[in-house]
């Protein structure tokens, strides 16, 4: 029998994954070729999307972008039986942008069956689960701490240091609360991993609440993510079915019980203390801290709120070991990093790599350089409230700590390149927009000084009294990191500074006047 | 002006104290406690917005930030609780640019109108922007701003300008936290946020217009129209809101001598700093065009009045007093005191009656509402007053509300309730009606709405108490220890009566048997649980079985003696405890001590100077029956309106035309006025001084904030006519008198003006074994020594429904009147309540072709009236149910003889009726009608000298 795999991601699908699907198998059933179809998940290689494989001889071999057109041309060549092409992109694992790869939290992401729980044990799922049952939750704690796992949301907090925080309130009832409410822009490994493996997301979740003594998870996932939503419950289906979910897992005496809320549809509720609110039904208004949710979260009990990756990291360091995690990585930046590739490149999608790696090697050895064929002028990192990194600073080591140096941020891996023709005050414009419009809306410097940001940076760009309005950016910005609530006010100034600092022309200001 | 001092967030109690260091100076303060407050402790003042003391920390305004030696950034110091040890820096050159930088952001999109804006010098904005030095707005105010919002002025009360919002939802958590009506919101995000009360106005909209929004807002965004229209006030007197019995403390902002504006006093003890649209809004009353301030005579009720001197009116009522005595035999006069009237003033009045009339006929209005109350506890704990103070009721773990309506009839007390029940406490509730706790409030759960028959209270708690007692729920050492055990013993024995079991009485009831008995059990078995109840206790033919009953079953589950738990009448009236414990029964002395008692008889002979009347006097239904008999004839009738709010109209009117003498001291021609003969301009309560008790033994003062509009306060009038009697009384002052009254009554022996002043309100007990008052009583013993049990058999009301009369009427309140209306008619609050309507459900409607809004007659035994229907299942089958805030109404054309056992305390909340679709009104309102249009143009009129 012959297997082909056509993936069913949303990004595959919106390039016609279905159609190609569809195609072959009609194609098939006409020239009379038994086949088994399988849909798999996205490898992560966006510009090579449909991108089908055919097994031969245990290995994988791809082709792509695979249209519909290309579908009888494909069986006429008898790429069923691995034949050349020229859509042939060869032995999958051979593809350089594979194969230069660390995928650890990504193993399975585009090898398997997203819902096949066969499929998920074969390539070690829940193995970590398997361990995490026999060890105390001081073991398993400690287990993450010791692989030096951070917060891959954004926020970098060591992930230990939570769980151990929660693990030693003591409460009648704690959660773990699963953020996927990935707003970034350019992000996507979170959606990658709930459509393409949600399993080891769950699994990740279940060892939480062992961690922590936690029995009650919840997934707060994007509203624009509805094939999401729909794996992932039929997900947590299954996994109810086979007793890895719900009342004393696998004989366990511990339980575990799983839902998925749909997110309000705000940026903000991405925010950890924003999304509590929202998942508790209320308006997405960012809450003080302390206390930390670690100790009054979701209603008010102990909670774990960690980001998809994050949680889908948690069955390897189980299952290999906090050391063997650890081992990637440099300095305190341990482990890998799912990289998003997006914006102006040639090659754009889904890149797991240890930290450390450089712009340089992202942006011209994966990424092939600009789209538009011009020069890279600088990259977003971090999502919308990461700096704008000139191309001077292109070799740095991407790790939480260099970037910090730079007042920069690794965030939740997004990468966003500008070729040469982008006018950085216009982003900067940006990013005080999207505060505008996604700011919640509590406190003072957020709420009116996106508004008066646009309005500052129109006025220098009108070339209206710039040296003041320059003068009175800078201390918007200072007002906006030191005196908001949350990170959403506080980090908008990030990119807007970095314009400003390595673009000024952009901005028509004169560095020999202002100091900036 | 607005208020003290403000801490910025609310205190902490913590034994724990933690010690940290502010601007260099040490300062220790509870565990908990977030930096500000501990600032404010040292009066360190730090800037700040959004953050007020009656409110959680929010922390969104970004003023309050501070340093903190070794801590990274610039926390907020209303949100950031103290530590030990740490060292906080409230002013440094950064700060000081933050700050400058948030109010330069405030200031870009708010309107420059400072000079002209209603809270000019009274606004926390201007206040912080002139603290933060901003001097400079750099981002111009051509920029985005929502100065061209528009106003909403739909509230009679208040406006609510956006133009002036800075979003710090002071409001919005106010209406939360503090009221619990969740009727305000944020909406939008970012920029576009705005304070909305839904979509809809103010005035349409949830708001209850209690005014919690309008205290909290540091902009002129919430204003008074008061102050809108006068300017912002100049001084300020704490006093007592002269409405229920929940007892607000306010202060009357004044500007000279007029009243500005009325706001809740934080450091009042019943209300710490709330209010309800009643007491907050709705005092206008007291300068309606309405109000009458000469006294006025005539010989016949037929003639028109005649204006004339005090000295010529007071002559002329003890003229009469004194004829009809002589003819009639000195038992033939007497008079009625008022709940709503001082301490000072009732307690004047029973002197005047029995040492100046020489008898005992002294009856106050509590005769029909709590009257059952002060029996019943009396009789089994030993003391007729409610157990505990309000506070009480935020340690309660499960409370039963019986036959009361807190968010309408007692509504400050009732945002305290519903907190605790936000914090989780369970809720039962006894009533014939679905009232608004059931399922109309948010974020609160009934655990038990038991929906009884009107009139089968009884039967309740005697079901409840047979689950306990044969389920083995009592709480048997409190028992041993505390009570009687023989009467216990008894009461066992009768509620574990076969025929007191929730089974054999459920069809009498109307309630599921297993409904009875969780409800009886989770009473019995949570830690606290406290009983609140109201008239729909008190107002049955068996209302004094009842309140025993209710006794009963605290006393045999131990909730009693702590905080928490007890039996708390909620009261109606300000003044109804106070009017009481005044001795204004006809068979008590102040302080509940029997005429016929030898001692007390002697301790007041000998302090008046006279010999008193060891035989109880008339109480007010005997006053009515002995006019219409011809030997009662001459009353005197202070500050109530009996012809409105006494069961069976056409009877009260029958007696009091029956009258050659009738006397009515008040602000306004009420409807008893127009029966009278003698009219005595009253004072309000912003005219004079005195106290008032509220339902948890408050006593409170109320202060004279502007001279009396008629002369005189109203206590100066008794004593007018006293000494036009012949009985010598000379009081300088109310406070005098409240000493006479602490100086005769063991309950009051510490109260004094200078205790009040000190302590701004006092519980009695205050004597030397509580120098300071008794929040909660009976701890470790009951006043009567050991708690007695009665035995409460069930007897059902002779008021029966059948063919001719099939349905049950019963009657309430709503939120925006008040009682019989003569003040809250003459204000706004008539914007949201117009007119009584009767309440049916849809079913009987159906019955009748009735439908929403159609004219319906009520008939009953006693009368017919006319109502308006409003159609709704609030009510169960075969109840209708009315308010009775218009004259017009005639709710008490309908309402019977019918009354309590022990203390005639009428039947008000059953009577069986019959409604039918009718065009128009009933044949009593049109003579009403045409009798009050005269009665009101004999004010005008000029009449010969009588």
């Amino acid at each position: 029998m012959i297997t082909i795999y056509v993936p069913q991601d949303s990004t595959s699908l919106s390039l016609g994954a279905n159609r190609v699907a569809e195609k072959i198998s009609a194609e098939a059933k006409k020239r009379n070729i038994e086949i088994n179809l399988k849909r798999n998940g996205s490898r992560g290689l966006f510009w090579l999307e449909p991108m089908l494989e055919v097994e031969v001889n245990k290995k994988r071999i791809a082709y792509g972008p695979v249209m519909p057109e290309d579908v009888e041309g494909l069986f006429d060549a008898e790429f069923f039986l691995g034949k050349t092409h020229q859509k042939s992109l060869g032995v999958t694992e051979e593809i350089a942008w594979l194969k230069n790869q660390e995928r650890l939290t990504f193993k399975r992401v585009g090898i398997t069956e997203p819902l096949s729980v066969e499929d998920y044990e074969k390539y070690d799922g829940f193995s970590g689960l398997r361990k995490a049952i026999n060890l105390k939750p001081q073991e398993i704690v400690n287990a993450v701490t010791e692989s030096g796992l951070r917060g891959r949301g954004g926020a970098a907090f060591p992930t230990g240091i939570k769980w151990q925080t929660v693990l030693d309130t003591k409460a009648d009832q704690k959660y773990i609360v699963c953020n996927a409410d990935e707003g970034d822009s350019g992000t996507f490994s979170d959606r990658m991993i709930m459509e393409n493996d949600p399993f080891v997301l769950i699994e990740g979740m279940i060892i939480a609440g062992l961690g922590v003594g936690a029995n009650h998870g919840y997934i707060y996932l994007r509203s624009e993510y509805p094939h999401a939503l729909k794996i992932l419950n039929e997900a947590i289906k299954i996994l109810e079915g086979k007793n890895f979910l719900g009342e004393n897992i696998l004989g366990s005496g511990k339980s575990f019980y799983l839902e998925v809320r749909r997110a309000a549809g705000a940026y903000i509720c991405g925010e950890e203390t924003s999304l509590l609110e929202s998942l508790e039904g209320k308006r997405g208004l960012v809450r003080y801290k302390p206390p930390l949710p670690a100790i009054e979260g979701l209603f008010g009990k102990p909670t774990v709120v960690n980001n998809v990756i994050s949680l889908a990291t948690i069955p390897i360091i189980l299952s290999k070991g906090s050391k063997y995690y650890a081992d990637f990585g440099v300095g305190r930046s341990k482990g890998t990093l799912p990289i998003q590739l997006a914006g102006n490149l040639k090659n754009t999608g889904l890149i797991e790599k240890a930290f450390g790696i450089t712009l340089t090697e992202l942006l011209y050895d994966f990424g092939g350089g600009s789209a538009s064929g011009k020069k890279i002028k600088a990259a977003q990192v971090g999502g919308p409230l990461g700096a704008f990194v000139p191309e001077s600073q292109f070799d740095v080591p991407l790790d939480y700590e260099r970037y910090a140096e730079l007042n920069a941020v690794v965030g939740h891996g997004g990468i966003v390149a500008f070729d040469e023709d982008t006018n950085m005050a216009d982003m900067a414009r940006y990013s005080f927009e999207f505060c505008t419009i996604e700011s919640c809306g509590k406190c003072t410097p957020c709420r009116i000084g996106s508004t008066r940001g646009v309005e500052v940076i129109d006025k220098i760009k009108a070339k209206t009294d710039v040296e003041k309005n320059t003068i009175l950016l800078k201390s918007l910005c200072d007002t906006m990191v030191n005196g908001s609530l949350c990170a959403m006010g506080g980090m908008t100034p990030f990119p807007v500074m970095s314009a400003l600092k390595y673009f000024p022309a952009d901005f028509g200001v004169e560095t020999e006047n202002i100091d900036i | 002006m607005k208020n003290d001092k403000d801490f910025g967030t609310p205190k902490k109690h913590s034994e724990k104290l933690v010690t940290l260091s502010i601007d260099g100076q040490q300062v220790s303060v509870p565990e908990g406690t977030s930096i500000m407050r501990a600032a404010a402790e040292v009066d360190t003042n730090i800037p700040k917005l959004c953050a007020t003391d009656s409110l959680d920390p929010f922390g969104s305004c970004r003023l309050c930030l501070v340093e903190i030696e070794g801590r990274r950034g610039y926390p907020a110091s209303c949100t950031t609780p103290v530590a030990e040890g740490i060292k906080v820096s409230t002013q440094t050159p950064k700060l000081a640019e933050i700050r400058k930088g948030v109010m330069e952001l405030y200031i870009s999109d708010h309107p420059l109108d400072c000079l002209t804006c209603a809270t000019n010098g009274d606004c926390e904005l201007q206040d912080m922007a002139g603290a933060v030095g901003l001097r400079d707005v750099r981002y111009g105010y051509e920029g985005d701003n929502h100065l061209a919002s528009k106003k909403d002025e739909s509230n009679p009360y208040f406006t609510f300008d956006p133009s002036k919002c800075i979003v710090c939802s002071r409001c919005v958590r106010a209406c939360e936290e503090v009221q619990g009506t969740f009727a305000l919101t944020i909406e939008n995000r970012g920029f576009e946020s705005k304070v909305s009360p839904g979509d809809t106005t103010f005035f349409d909209s949830e708001c209850v217009s209690c005014g919690a929004c309008v205290q909290a807002c540091p902009t002129a965004t919430l204003i008074e129209k008061s102050v809108i229209d006068h300017g912002v006030p100049d001084r300020k007197v704490t006093t007592t809101c002269a409405y229920c019995g929940v007892g607000c403390s306010f202060n009357a902002e004044m500007k000279g001598e007029e009243l500005v504006r009325m706001t809740p006093d934080k450091n009042g003890g019943a209300n710490h700093g709330h209010s309800c649209i009643k007491g907050r809004f709705a005092w206008g009353y007291a300068t309606h065009k309405d109000r009458i301030t000469t006294p006025m005579i005539r010989k016949s009720i037929h003639d028109p009045w005649q204006q004339v001197s005090w000295e010529e009116a007071v002559q002329y009522a003890a003229k009469e007093l004194k004829r009809i005595q002589e003819k009639y035999g000195k038992d033939s006069v007497g008079a009625i005191n008022s709940s709503r009237c001082t301490n000072e003033e009732t307690y004047l009045m029973q002197k005047l009656v029995r040492a100046g009339f020489g008898n005992n006929n002294i009856d106050t209005c509590a005769r029909v509402c709590h009257s059952p109350t002060g029996y019943g506890l009396k009789q089994t704990l030993g003391e007729s007053a409610g157990t505990q103070n309000f506070d009480s009721v935020m340690k309660a773990d499960v409370v039963v509300i019986i036959g009361a309506n807190p968010t309408d009839g007692h509504p400050v007390f009732s945002s305290q309730l519903k907190r605790r029940l936000r914090e989780g406490a369970k809720l039962i509730i006894i009533d014939p009606r679905e009232i608004d706790l059931v399922k109309n409030t948010p974020h609160v759960k009934t655990n038990y709405h038991l929906k009884l028959r009107p009139g089968t209270n009884v039967a309740v708690i005697n079901a409840l108490a047979h689950v306990v007692v044969t389920e083995n729920l009592t709480d048997e050492q409190f028992i041993k220890q505390r009570c009687e055990l023989d009467s216990f013993n008894s009461w066992k024995d009768f509620v574990a009566l076969e025929k007191n079991s929730p089974e054999a009485l459920e069809s009498e009831i109307g309630v599921p048997a297993q409904l009875i008995r969780d409800a009886a059990r989770l009473y019995a078995t949570e830690k606290n649980g406290a009983i609140y109840y109201g008239l729909g206790v008190t107002e049955h033919s068996q209302g004094s079985t009842m309140v025993m009953g209710i006794a009963n079953l605290a006393m045999a589950t131990g909730n009693i003696g702590r905080e928490g738990v007890g039996v708390n009448p909620l009261r109606g009236q300000n003044n109804v405890q106070g009017s009481c414990d005044m001795g204004s029964f006809p068979h008590e002395f102040p302080g509940y001590r029997h005429v016929s008692d030898l001692e007390t008889r002697q301790l007041f002979e000998k302090s008046w100077g006279v010999t008193l009347d060891y035989n109880p006097g008339l109480r007010i239904p005997n006053m009515f029956d002995y006019a219409i008999d011809g030997s009662f004839k001459g009353l005197y009738c202070q500050g109530e309106d009996i012809a409105q709010s006494d069961p069976n109209t056409q009877h009260v009117t029958h007696a009091l035309e029956s009258m050659e003498c009738v006397i009515v001291q008040d602000l306004f021609l009420n409807e008893t006025a127009m029966y009278a003969h003698v009219f005595f301009p009253g004072s309000s309560f912003l005219e004079k001084n005195g106290t008032f008790t509220n339902a948890e033994r408050r006593i409170s003062p109320v202060r004279k904030v502007m001279s009396p509009k008629n002369g005189y306060e109203d206590w100066e009038i008794t004593q007018l006519l006293m000494n036009e009697l012949g009985y010598k009384s000379n009081f300088q002052n109310a406070w005098e008198i409240l000493d006479e009254i602490a100086q005769l009554t063991p309950t009051f022996k510490n109260v004094s003006l200078e205790k009040i002043n000190e302590m701004g309100s006092i519980q009695w007990p205050c004597n030397d074994e509580h120098p300071n008052g008794s929040p909660t009583m009976h701890v470790d013993e009951f006043v009567r020594g050991k708690g007695k049990f009665f035995i409460t058999e069930y007897i059902p009301t002779t008021e029966k429904v059948n063919n001719k009369y099939p349905l049950i009427l019963t009657t309430g309140r709503i939120l925006s009147q008040y009682n019989v209306g003569a003040q809250t008619r003459r204000t706004h609050n008539s914007d949201w309540h117009s007119e009584d309507l009767i309440e049916v459900h849809p079913h009987d409607a159906e019955e009748r072709g009735i439908e929403e809004y159609d004219w319906v007659g009520i008939s009953s035994r006693a009368g017919d009236t006319v109502l308006r229907a409003k159609i709704t299942d609030r009510v169960q089958p075969g109840v209708v149910y009315t308010t009775f805030h218009h004259p017009f109404s005639g709710a008490n054309v309908i309402t019977t003889d019918n009354s309590d056992w022990a203390t005639n305390c009428p039947e008000f909340k059953v009577t069986a009726v019959q409604l039918t679709k009718v065009n128009s009104v009933s044949s009593w309102q049109n003579k009403y009608k045409k009798f009050s249009e005269e009665q009101i143009s004999f004010v005008n009129q000029q009449s010969e000298k009588v």
